[in-house]
């Protein structure tokens, strides 16, 4: 594992450019261990002031450091990123397992039902959630939510790998030896998937994130709870642009789009390297 | 034929089941959730001023009756699909005593012309680039074209829409930034009118079409870029076959089945876009309809619109899915 990274990290540069990206946001995101100030007070520091040596990014019109601010932000925002995949990689991974695995009838039945899911739009759904829980909408309800909508794209993929190891003669060893169709999925099939599963976490964060930063830019998200989509609402909110506070703007755009390239990059960059083709070519043996 | 015949009863079929789990999930949003939507409206209603009791009280059970809440959750339920069936959602509550269904298709043609055009334009583009840029891999402007479209891919909808906004509404202010058509024009079949909305859709489209083509430019490129290895493409090139034939009727062609499959999924992602670009853009469709609608905590409207969003794209899918087997024949024949 930890040689792999290594490898990764010396001979891929998209690999090495996504984990430097990656790091500067969680060390961002670290920072707000440290903060002084609790993320929800206001009026602890003088509003509008532009970055300056006192506030290295400035200050917001409601009187709350920017610098502080924005690690929370970061931090609420990727926690929120990773709890929605991590949910939803559980339920893609039982579906596409025993979907790809089991064949027949479940797999229609449960193929329908992904199929559903894909074509289904989400965001008036997120919409009308928010619109019946109001107040009581809690960011772990939104990641439930968001994780429940969101399993079916991955799930047809790891069922797509599945149905060929199932044909693999390993498969029918495991089976003649008496496996039970947990053992075989779990313990055969599982250790192939996962490489694979790496990269799709990366896409799904990222999926999230731009779903919970564009809820919360419109306000329909709890928008006490500081994250980059709720520091551009309240942004927006005093009309910062206008008043030319750019910075209020400017600094969590920036951050978030840092954080998008990066786990962008990881994924590509795990895609490829779990594809051999690719990764011949990148050497300079291949076949192109 | 009969084989088509099967195909065609197989999308149906799924087609009513995206329906029909699509309504499910929006009455049971709407009806297992602690919050009531009568006293939420009661509320605010009864927030200004006083109201005497017996008054509330009335309000309490027409209002009941509007959103259907009266009778067991069963009835509720069957009452529930007849409404959406007969596309009757109800008098809109913000803009009283309009119907649902009225400002709705007011807002549709808005909506499905600025997304259908621009994610068809994404498509069209990114496909032809993506093929291009597989097939002929040293050219250096392809090349070029790729690494911006991996960049620009990542980055979230909104932002890219918010810099375009910032660019040409303050920068360079060229473009109108706001509306459906300049505001003090009459509407009418004419060709004022038809440029002065051309030239409002230019900037929504352009965001839609910038974040959208990286996807599909991606997806070609890779399709294309494992097709052109296959014997079938070699004997073509040892035949002397001209290239752009062999890249447009051998290559594309194959490659174009998985990326028509794309379109038809990605359909439900232009909801989506919709509400932002509508919000961000100021455009007069279903996206602002319905933030307008949850920030009036208009319940009707907002359910109505949900509703004729799984509509919408659910019979948009089943179309793509009809015409498929035009692109793939293994369908027809299979």
């Amino acid at each position: 594992m930890l040689a792999i990274l290594r490898d990764l990290l010396r001979y891929n540069r998209e690999f090495a450019a996504g984990a430097a990206l990656m790091a500067f946001v969680l060390i961002v995101s670290g920072l707000s261990f440290f903060s002084p100030y609790s993320p929800q007070d206001i009026y602890l520091a003088p509003p509008d002031v532009p970055p300056s040596w006192a506030y290295p990014l400035g200050t917001t019109s409601r009187g709350q450091d920017m610098l502080w601010q924005l690690s929370f932000a970061i931090r609420n925002t990727l926690l929120f990123g990773f709890t929605v995949a991590i949910i939803s990689r559980i339920l893609s991974l039982i579906i596409g397992l025993l979907s790809g695995y089991l064949g027949g009838t479940v797999d229609r039945v449960l193929m329908s039902l992904n199929d559903t899911f894909i074509v289904i739009p989400l965001f008036p759904i997120l919409v009308l959630f928010y619109f019946v829980m109001r107040d009581n909408m809690s960011w772990a309800l939104l990641a439930l939510v968001m994780a429940c909508l969101g399993w079916a794209y991955d799930a047809r993929l790891i069922r797509s790998i599945t149905m060929s190891l199932r044909t693999r003669e390993f498969t029918e060893s495991g089976i003649f030896s008496g496996m039970t169709t947990r053992q075989i999925v779990t313990q055969e099939h599982l250790p192939y998937v996962l490489p694979i599963m790496f990269s799709t976490t990366m896409n799904n964060i990222n999926w999230s994130i731009g779903l919970e930063v564009t809820l919360s830019v419109l306000g329909f998200t709890n928008i006490n709870t500081p994250t980059i989509g709720v520091m551009i609402y309240w942004a927006n909110q005093h009309t910062a642009l206008v008043a030319g506070i750019w910075w209020w703007i400017f600094f969590p755009v920036a951050l978030v789009v840092i954080t998008f390239i990066g786990l962008f990059l990881l994924a590509v960059s795990m895609n490829e390297y779990i594809d051999p083709r690719s990764r011949l070519s990148r050497m300079g043996g291949a076949p192109s | 034929m009969s084989s088509y015949g099967a195909y065609v009863g197989k999308r149906l079929g799924q087609f009513l089941l995206v329906i029909f789990i699509g309504i499910n999930i929006a009455f049971f949003v709407t009806h297992m959730t602690p919050i009531d939507p009568v006293e939420q409206s009661i509320s605010a209603a009864t927030s200004f001023g006083s109201t005497s009791p017996e008054a509330i009280e009335m309000l309490r059970q027409s209002l009941r009756e509007l959103y259907g809440l009266e009778g067991t959750l069963w009835d509720q339920y069957l009452d529930f699909w007849r409404r959406v069936l007969v596309a009757d959602f109800g008098p809109s509550l913000s803009a009283f005593p309009t119907p649902v269904s009225f400002l709705i298709w007011n807002a549709l043609p808005w909506t499905v012309g600025l997304l259908l055009v621009s994610t068809l334009i994404a498509w069209v583009l990114g496909n032809l680039l993506g093929g291009l840029a597989g097939y002929y891999r040293d050219s250096r402007l392809l090349r070029l074209a790729g690494v911006i479209a991996m960049a620009f891919h990542p980055i979230p909808y909104y932002i890219v829409a918010f810099v375009l906004l910032i660019l040409f509404g303050y920068v360079w202010p060229v473009l109108p930034i706001t509306g459906g058509y300049q505001m003090n024009m009459a509407r009418g079949f004419n060709p004022e009118f038809a440029l002065s909305i051309l030239k409002h859709a230019i900037l929504p489209a352009l965001s839609l079409v910038l974040v959208g083509v990286g996807g599909w430019f991606m997806g070609m490129r890779a399709l294309v870029s494992n097709i052109v290895t296959e014997d079938y493409v070699t004997y073509a090139e040892y035949g002397g076959v001209d290239r752009n034939r062999i890249l447009t009727s051998y290559v594309m062609r194959n490659a174009l089945a998985p990326q028509v499959t794309g379109l038809a999924m990605s359909l439900g992602a232009i909801f989506n876009g919709a509400i932002i670009t509508e919000q961000v853009f100021g455009y007069p469709g279903i996206g602002t309809l319905l933030v307008d609608a949850v920030h009036a905590g208009d319940y009707s409207l907002v359910l109505g619109v949900t509703t004729v969003s799984i509509l919408a794209v659910s019979v948009a899918v089943l179309l793509i899915d009809l015409l498929y087997p035009l692109i793939d024949p293994r369908v027809r024949i299979a």
